[in-house]
């Protein structure tokens, strides 16, 4: 019961704050006070059917937060009447007085509804009529987000009484994004005023705003208007608006695009390695991926229940330790099974796939399927390139972390000694070797790196995607299809390979019409894929590796 | 005591407690401890990938059955689950049903989820005369003798869920972004949707869209784009019917790309509160599932119900973030305590028998009176239409005066089409000139 009145503790002081508030701020406020003695008359004529209406239209006028408590227990069927006072049935099953203070019973107990006890009923007629009161007490309220949704609503609601609210709510609004949202609305709403003056107005507003949302009110206001100066703004403001649109869709296609090969590339850059560099068909290259996504879940896990507070920045604990993790699954999985099967591919093929299906089975075993990764507050929404184009800030991460790790790839593998041995083991085996090159480090930690990075990569797609058992299998056959195209065994064709199937994806999606244009675009990139290889069997750049001499 | 093992002991004892409560006069017990409990199966997936929505289903079935085990049992007998697992394979699930009734001789079945693993069953169930209760919303256009459809059909959840869009409360919405998986349910229940909005709605053609993507779908850029244009003006909503973990991309893009409830609502048809538990819920505050039961429902028998969930999840391992209810949950309860009170009141087991006291029997549930109707053996029941809270629970905003009747056909793509298996009734009937003319009979 501590929490319970804990809770209730922090209603009783949250509401007074609101009251106190609502007094300094708003006229029609309840005086500030001790509590809202006032509500218990209308409450009462609420559980009378006869006066249930005009109850509940006075009440509408009233901008407290317990009237919202009132109307809202009411709509939900938890207004009780006790001892001729209202009582509101609480989560846990018990019965509280309008101020949220817990009513007790003759023992002292907190009282229940009596058995057989039927809530005060709302008659249905009046369901969308409180539904309503409450949706326009939120544009007083004390949250941003439900003020701008708020006023959206009254701009698109048509109805010309909701001017005189939202002038008021304009007036005293101090969020710098809800103002330009009821600066919006309200010139919708003026769009059909009477004085052509005020719709020429709010025309331009409309223009300048870039408002996507009105553009078919425009269009329609056009078609009925007869004042030249009004008919000048409303083509100005549709011809600006529809200019604008053109650039942001192409903006936009482009960054989903990008954004696509992103994550395309940072799925298969680890696979560039395994199967690009060293020709080892690792079916378990989607669990690798999977790995690196629990690791994720279980930092994160750690977090919310050891150091609640700075849960943000489990993330940054969990990108290199799903490196770590799936790097030392890769450095077991070479040493224990693959290394005893290099140079026969089939029997890799299958055995790798089986243990991917072991990991997948262990995870759901282990996890179950209930699991998610939140992302971090920062990485949430996305930067308003321009209104209406949000790029979202996980994606434009997951575009950078792309970038970053194929350059310290390339970095690695091209502009270092490590690199440089692991060329000349992949180039010429036998040659390394006689030159003093420990060959068998340089397999089992090529192919922990190529792990590594698959980890990593899960780790950040967790933040878009799902983390379940079967994610890997998503990703298999992307990951594949964009090494085998960019030519086994140089980075630069999985970064081609990468963009241009997202980015051709992307732009062919929003192309094809009807009903199922996501499957359509797929389709036509493996057929795209498949040409390609037909003409150029070995990708967009052949190199020279094991696989390339073995294929020969 | 030389030579007397423990077994034998317990025996003696067990002789002598029933020969002292024969003496008191229980004549109850007798009878329990006289017959062999009642087997009743439970065929629902616990690994694979529809483990996620079936597991929870499973260890409500054995709850219900627990609570009417403390009540007496039925007809005086125990009622024990015999527990199998499909795995997610449709094959499976025949050839589990068919040990269910051949070999373990089971009273009834609860179980299936996907409409595929129900269509798998069908035949075992009728050719062998077995019992099915089937706990989750479908698409209809199946009426089979042998078979209780708890769930939702469409007239009690899609269709309410778009006339609530359209009501000045939902916002009036005037245009339609139908997206789903691509599969039997979403394409039937759009198909039935899209011929709603058309013929009784009078929705032009231009404002409806339609689109699915396949199973396990990860990249929503482009369709949450086109959803952004199309619904720019706030008059249009999504209707989704998207299944399982693509859910997750989809609702995580929604959020991301600043697409909000206020500007255009989402009304989920497959996304309850154990799906929910899986998302960051914040960003999808306001939009909305339509269904006939939601956990945040206020009233004595449903606060009853959650807690003793909440306690018995506890007893299996489900860590208490888990253990929420959802709909197909209380259907899956709720069907529990329907066949043993049917059972009872047919004073046998026998499936004719069960049907023939079935049929028009109400019981009370956890949203209030609950019946099955006395013809199409498909069940009355309250719609709701929830809009999601920040704290993962949905906010109820609008709720159906009455129980709805269940239409099994809808009426706009198959007029005058029904189901009727009772007394000389034989299923499914088209009404030709106010004449039932059985399709069995047709060919």
């Amino acid at each position: 019961m501590a929490f319970g009145k804990t809770v209730s503790l922090l209603a009783v002081t949250l509401g007074l704050l609101a009251i106190l508030l609502g007094g300094l701020a708003g006229p029609g406020a309840a005086a500030p006070g001790p509590a809202t003695p006032d509500l218990e008359g209308p409450a009462k004529r609420l559980s009378v059917p006869a006066t249930q209406e005009a109850a509940i239209a006075a009440l509408k006028e009233i901008p407290d937060p317990a009237v919202e408590v009132l109307l809202r227990a009411l709509k939900d069927g938890a207004l009780y009447r006790l001892r001729d006072r209202a009582a509101i049935l609480g989560d846990v099953g018990t019965l509280k007085d309008l101020s949220g203070q817990p009513i007790l019973d003759a023992a002292g107990q907190p009282a229940a509804p009596a058995d057989g006890q039927e809530p005060v009923p709302l008659d249905e007629r009046l369901f969308s009529v409180v539904q309503r009161a409450l949706e326009r007490l939120e544009i007083f309220g004390a949250d941003a987000a439900a003020r701008r949704s708020a006023a959206f609503k009254l701009g698109s609601s048509q109805d010309m009484t909701a001017i005189a609210v939202l002038e008021k709510a304009l007036a005293r609004e101090t969020d710098p994004e809800a103002k330009p949202v009821m600066e919006e609305a309200l010139a919708k709403l003026r769009l059909a005023s009477p004085d052509p003056a005020a719709r020429a107005v709010a025309a331009q507003a409309l223009g300048r705003l870039r408002s996507e949302a009105a553009l078919g009110q425009l269009q329609a206001a056009l078609q009925q208007e007869t004042d030249p100066a009004a008919k000048q703004a409303l083509t100005g403001a549709i011809r600006s608006i529809d200019s604008f649109l053109v650039i942001r869709n192409v903006v936009g296609y482009a960054f989903n695009g990008v954004s696509l090969g992103a994550v395309l590339l940072i799925m298969s850059l680890g696979l560039a390695v395994t199967f690009g560099l060293m020709g080892i068909i690792n079916m378990a290259h989607g669990e690798m991926l999977m790995l690196g996504s629990y690791t994720a879940y279980v930092v994160q896990e750690i977090f919310t229940s050891r150091f609640a507070a700075q849960q943000d920045y489990y993330f940054l604990v969990a990108l290199p330790l799903s490196f770590l993790v799936a790097g030392l699954v890769g450095l077991a999985l070479e040493g224990g099974i693959i290394r005893f099967l290099y140079g026969r591919p089939l029997e890799t093929l299958i055995v790798t796939w089986g243990v991917g299906m072991i990991f997948q089975q262990s995870a759901r075993l282990y996890f179950g399927d209930q699991t998610s990764v939140n992302s971090p507050t920062w990485f949430r929404g996305g930067l308003e390139l321009m209104p209406g184009l949000i790029l979202p800030w996980s994606r434009i991460f997951i575009v950078m972390l792309a970038l970053v790790a194929l350059g310290g790839l390339y970095l690695l593998l091209n502009r270092s000694y490590a690199g440089l041995r692991v060329r000349a083991v992949m180039q010429n085996r036998d040659m390394a070797s006689c030159l003093g090159v420990s060959t068998r480090r340089i397999d089992s930690l090529t192919f922990a790196l190529g792990t590594a990075l698959a980890g990593v990569g899960g780790c950040a797609l967790a933040l878009i995607g799902t983390v379940d058992p079967e994610v890997g299998k998503t990703y298999i056959v992307d990951a594949f299809m964009v090494v085998v195209l960019g030519g086994v065994g140089k980075l630069l064709g999985a970064v081609v390979a990468s963009f241009g199937i997202g980015i051709s994806n992307k732009l062919l999606e929003p192309a094809i019409s009807g009903t199922a244009a996501p499957i359509y675009a797929k389709v036509a990139i493996l057929v795209l894929v498949i040409w390609f290889l037909q003409w150029r069997p070995t990708g967009f750049f052949p190199a020279k590796g094991r696989a390339a001499a073995e294929a020969r | 005591m030389e030579g007397l093992s423990r077994r034998d002991f317990l025996k003696t004892t067990a002789a002598v407690g029933v020969g002292a409560a024969a003496g008191m006069g229980f004549p109850a017990i007798i009878k329990a401890q006289g017959s062999a409990p009642i087997k009743v199966g439970v065929l629902h997936s616990l690994s694979g990938t529809m483990a996620i929505s079936e597991a929870p289903i499973k260890e409500v079935v054995l709850m219900a059955i627990d609570e009417v085990n403390k009540a007496g049992g039925v007809l005086g007998r125990k009622v024990e689950a015999v527990v199998e697992d499909p795995a997610s394979n449709w094959d499976l699930f025949a050839e589990k049903s068919k040990k269910l009734l051949l070999q373990d001789k089971v009273a009834t079945v609860f179980g299936c989820w996907t409409s595929v693993s129900r269509k798998s069953v069908l035949p075992v169930f009728e050719k062998n005369n077995g019992l099915l209760f089937y706990p989750v919303q479908y698409e209809g256009e199946e009426c089979s003798k042998n078979v209780i459809y708890t769930g939702a059909t469409i007239n009690q959840q899609a269709t309410p869920g778009v006339d609530y869009l359209m009501s000045p409360e939902g916002g009036s919405k005037k245009k339609f972004y139908l997206l789903g998986s691509d599969y039997v349910y979403p394409r039937t229940t759009n198909k039935i949707l899209r011929a709603y909005l058309l013929k009784v709605k009078k929705v032009p053609e231009a404002n409806i869209a339609e689109e699915y993507t396949p199973f396990h779908h990860q990249d929503y850029q482009t369709i949450i784009g086109k959803i952004k244009s199309f619904s720019a003006a706030g008059d249009a909503a999504v209707i989704n019917t998207i299944n399982g973990d693509s859910n997750v991309p989809f609702f995580k893009e929604l959020g991301n790309q600043g697409l909000t409830a206020d500007k255009c609502p989402t009304m989920s048809y497959s996304f309850a509160e154990v799906e929910l538990q899986t998302l960051d819920v914040k960003p999808l505050a306001g939009h909305l599932a339509s269904w006939n039961y939601f956990m945040s429902l206020k009233n004595p028998e449903n606060l009853k119900w959650v807690k003793a969930w909440k306690e018995w999840a506890k007893k299996a391992g489900i860590p208490d973030k888990q253990a929420v209810t959802d709909d197909p949950m209380m259907h899956a309860y709720v069907h529990v305590h329907l066949w043993a009170k049917a059972a009872q009141k047919a004073e046998s087991t026998d499936v004719d028998k069960v049907l023939k006291a079935i049929e028009n029997l109400q019981i009370s549930s956890p949203v209030g009176k609950y019946k099955v109707d006395p013809e199409n053996h498909h069940t009355w029941k309250p719609v709701f239409i929830g809009k999601i809270r920040a704290d993962g629970q949905f906010d109820i905003v609008k709720r159906t005066p009455d129980w709805v009747r269940p239409e099994p056909w809808s009426n706009v793509t198959y007029p005058g089409r029904g189901c009727d298996w009772s007394k000389g009734g034989k299923g499914t009937f088209d009404t030709v000139g106010g004449k039932r003319v059985w399709l069995s009979e047709k060919q």
